[in-house]
């Protein structure tokens, strides 16, 4: 996994509330089984008129933020189904980072899945980071110091599970470090939970 | 003391990391060929195998068509996401329930069905609706593609402890109310991410009166206020459901399994971080008016006007919603006509929900400008529904009688709205374009759905009952 370390960068707004999986990453297109080149489908509803052209009203499409790697969003967002094209879409667009009140919890985890680093932060410094970013001044979040600072310097910091942190920090490959330092533990479970519990081994060698 | 959700969680750690993470062990795993290509795809490109391929199970719903159960499937996306399940599967080693079998169905009715879900295990899936499971007291969550992979290939997951919610549901629910109504009340009452970071445990006297259908239509919404995790405690009902199941425990195996569930209770002096009351006597049929499922009203209510709400953003977010529903603040809800009814999905589409929302039409036609539908959660179900001459009940009625299928609850295969189309859905979303692009959703209950495409408009169930 790409590490997660620092990123500066113009942020674009989305405040609605309640933004979910389906708005971010319309369910006919997880017909495609690939996981790389989403990033043209998100968000497609908001993003396309029904004949294919931009809205220019949706803040990706304005020049100023097309580029954007920071998301700043209204509560409850990534709510809803679990797919992870939703994540993989706003990477593939080029964002690392979502800043929201809240979020859809199965997408929170999936975003440390892929390198992206959710950030829950207080209402109030939600608003006062879109007003400070609005005509396109840029953010520093920095995860070492789990910081995220402003042009004129002001820094805000943030909480994040120290686990979730340090995978990020050096892009860990969770199912290769469970494979690598788990896997002698597991096996100790599943040799205690067979001789509690044998009917959830039966029929297995 | 501990709590249903304490007890499910101790009893699978493996190990409590240094960082302050869970490796949490994961009994059982459902695929179904959205979630499931990357990771199988994933376990490739690392040369792993499946731990315990006996421990998973896997069947394609989302993208097949309903209309019939002949191959090949017309789209060819589908056909190929459903191929590549197959093949996946078969490369693998994972058991895969045929698509034109008789156990085929919709992936949290047919894992209840075939006793793959049973109380006091963990159990996964790539889809937010994993919840349903925990109505027989399984610790049961959604969860990512690259999550499912990291199951096939460790049968663990790092998780973080929730805390622990009780939703007391009190008091006899009415005729004519369902536990459909009480999800929508829940929701309605927490707000769509008033739960997260929560475990959510529903008790009381209304939820030991619920059959497994109810239970599971109630623990299936969880996710619509924001928890992974919804749970009722596993009891008589709950044993008696799953007896003899195909994959239940056998014999002994079924002795020394119901001695282990009925330990599996939240103790009488647990402690939880939250609680919410809901008294079931007082709820009406609920419908929603908007685009989130907490956006909703008992069905003798009115659509909200946003200038009276509390706060500007409530109201900002009111706003939006009846924008796009094409609604007028204050009207009246049984004021808006419907053009489609979907009776289906992992919500509402098994047998209990089936012949609920048949007792209604009485001999009644399908008002003429709807077009109705309804979709069985599995085969089991429709065969059932058959043998009770329901199918025959609906389709004389004006409904469509389909194969089993998600089909209209997220309209990935042929089933979906025109924009603007207005549904009455059993499912359970609201979001924009969930049934297809500008398409606007109303959810509720199967009684009610099919009184609305009698009415050709939303309308209460209770009225012109005997
Ligand atoms: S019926 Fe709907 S909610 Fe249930 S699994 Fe299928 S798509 Fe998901």
């Amino acid at each position: 996994m790409e590490p997660f370390t620092r990123l500066t960068s113009v942020a674009a707004s989305l405040p609605a509330a309640d933004i979910d999986t389906d708005i971010i990453f319309p369910a006919r297109f997880l017909l495609i089984t690939a996981k790389a080149g989403l990033g043209r489908y998100a968000f497609y509803e908001w993003r396309y008129q029904p004949d294919g052209a931009p809205r220019p009203e949706f803040v990706l499409n304005q020049p100023a933020f097309a580029g954007a790697r920071i998301l700043i969003a209204g509560p409850n967002f990534g709510c809803g189904s679990s797919r992870e094209q939703a994540p993989w879409a706003l990477h593939d667009l080029g964002i690392r980072c979502v800043i929201a009140p809240s979020f859809g919890e199965i997408f929170f985890s999936n975003c440390f899945r892929n390198g992206m680093l959710p950030i829950v932060a207080a209402e109030a410094d939600i608003v006062r980071l879109q007003a400070e970013t609005q005509s396109g001044a840029q953010l520093s979040v920095d995860l070492a110091t789990c910081q995220i600072v402003s042009e004129d310097g002001q820094a805000l910091s943030f909480e994040i599970d120290p686990w979730r942190r340090d995978a990020l920090l050096n892009g860990w490959d969770e199912v290769a470090v469970i494979l690598n330092s788990n896997m002698t533990a597991v096996a100790r479970f599943e040799a205690g939970q067979r001789a509690r519990m044998a009917w959830l081994y039966a029929g297995e060698q | 003391m501990p709590t249903l959700y304490d007890k499910l969680w101790d009893s699978h750690v493996v190990s409590q990391e240094p960082d302050g993470s869970t490796l949490l062990y994961i009994d059982r795993q459902m695929l179904h060929e959205v979630s499931s290509p990357q990771a199988f795809e994933g376990l490739r490109l690392r040369g792993a195998t499946v731990r315990r391929p006996a421990a998973q199970l896997a069947v394609a719903d989302h993208a097949v068509p309903t209309h019939s159960r002949g191959r090949p499937i017309a789209d060819p996306q589908a056909r190929d996401q459903v191929a590549l399940l197959e093949a996946n599967t078969t490369a693998f080693g994972v058991p895969y329930v045929a698509l034109a079998g008789d156990r085929h169905g919709i992936v949290h009715v047919i894992g209840p069905e075939l006793g793959f879900t049973q109380p006091g295990i963990t159990l996964v899936c790539g889809d937010s609706h994993t919840s349903t499971h925990g109505a027989f007291g399984a610790l049961a969550f959604g969860i990512g593609a690259s999550e499912c992979e990291c199951v096939l290939a460790t049968q663990t997951l790092r998780q973080r402890r929730a805390r622990n919610m009780a939703v007391e549901v009190v008091g006899d629910l009415a005729p004519g109310v369902t536990a459909k109504d009480i999800a929508l009340a829940f929701i309605a009452q927490v707000g769509a991410s008033g739960a997260v970071g929560y475990a959510v445990e529903y008790r009381g006297e209304a939820i030991s009166a619920l059959d497994m259908a109810g239970r599971m239509t109630l623990c299936n919404m969880s996710i619509e206020a924001g928890s992974r995790t919804g749970l009722v405690a596993p009891d008589e009902t709950t044993f008696a459901w799953l007896r003899d199941r195909p994959m239940a425990p056998k014999a002994a195996d079924w002795d020394a399994a119901l001695a282990y569930w009925k330990t599996l209770p939240s103790d009488l002096d647990a402690a939880f971080d939250r609680l919410v009351v809901i008294d079931a006597a007082r709820l009406e049929p609920r419908v929603t008016w908007g685009t989130s499922p907490d956006q909703g009203a008992g069905v003798s209510g009115r659509v909200p006007d946003p200038s009276a709400a509390a706060t500007p953003a409530e109201a900002e977010r009111i706003r939006r919603a009846l924008a796009y529903m094409g609604l007028e603040p204050g009207a009246p809800l049984t004021d808006i006509a419907i053009d489609r009814v979907f009776i289906g999905s992992c919500t509402n589409s098994r047998i209990e929900d089936l012949r609920a929302a048949a007792g209604v039409i009485r001999g009644r036609k399908v008002a003429g400008r709807v077009k109705a539908m309804v979709v069985p959660g599995s085969m089991a179900v429709k065969r059932q529904a058959e043998a009770e001459g329901l199918d025959v009940l609906f389709r004389a009625a004006g409904f469509e009688w389909r194969e089993p299928g998600c089909s209209l609850c997220v309209a990935m295969n042929d089933d979906r709205l025109a924009p603007g189309e207005r549904c009455a859905s059993t499912s359970n979303r609201n979001f924009e374009g969930r049934q297809g692009v500008g398409a606007r959703t109303h959810l509720m209950s199967p009684v009610m759905a099919a009184t609305a495409a009698i009415e050709g408009r939303l309308a209460d169930p209770r009225e012109g009952r005997s």
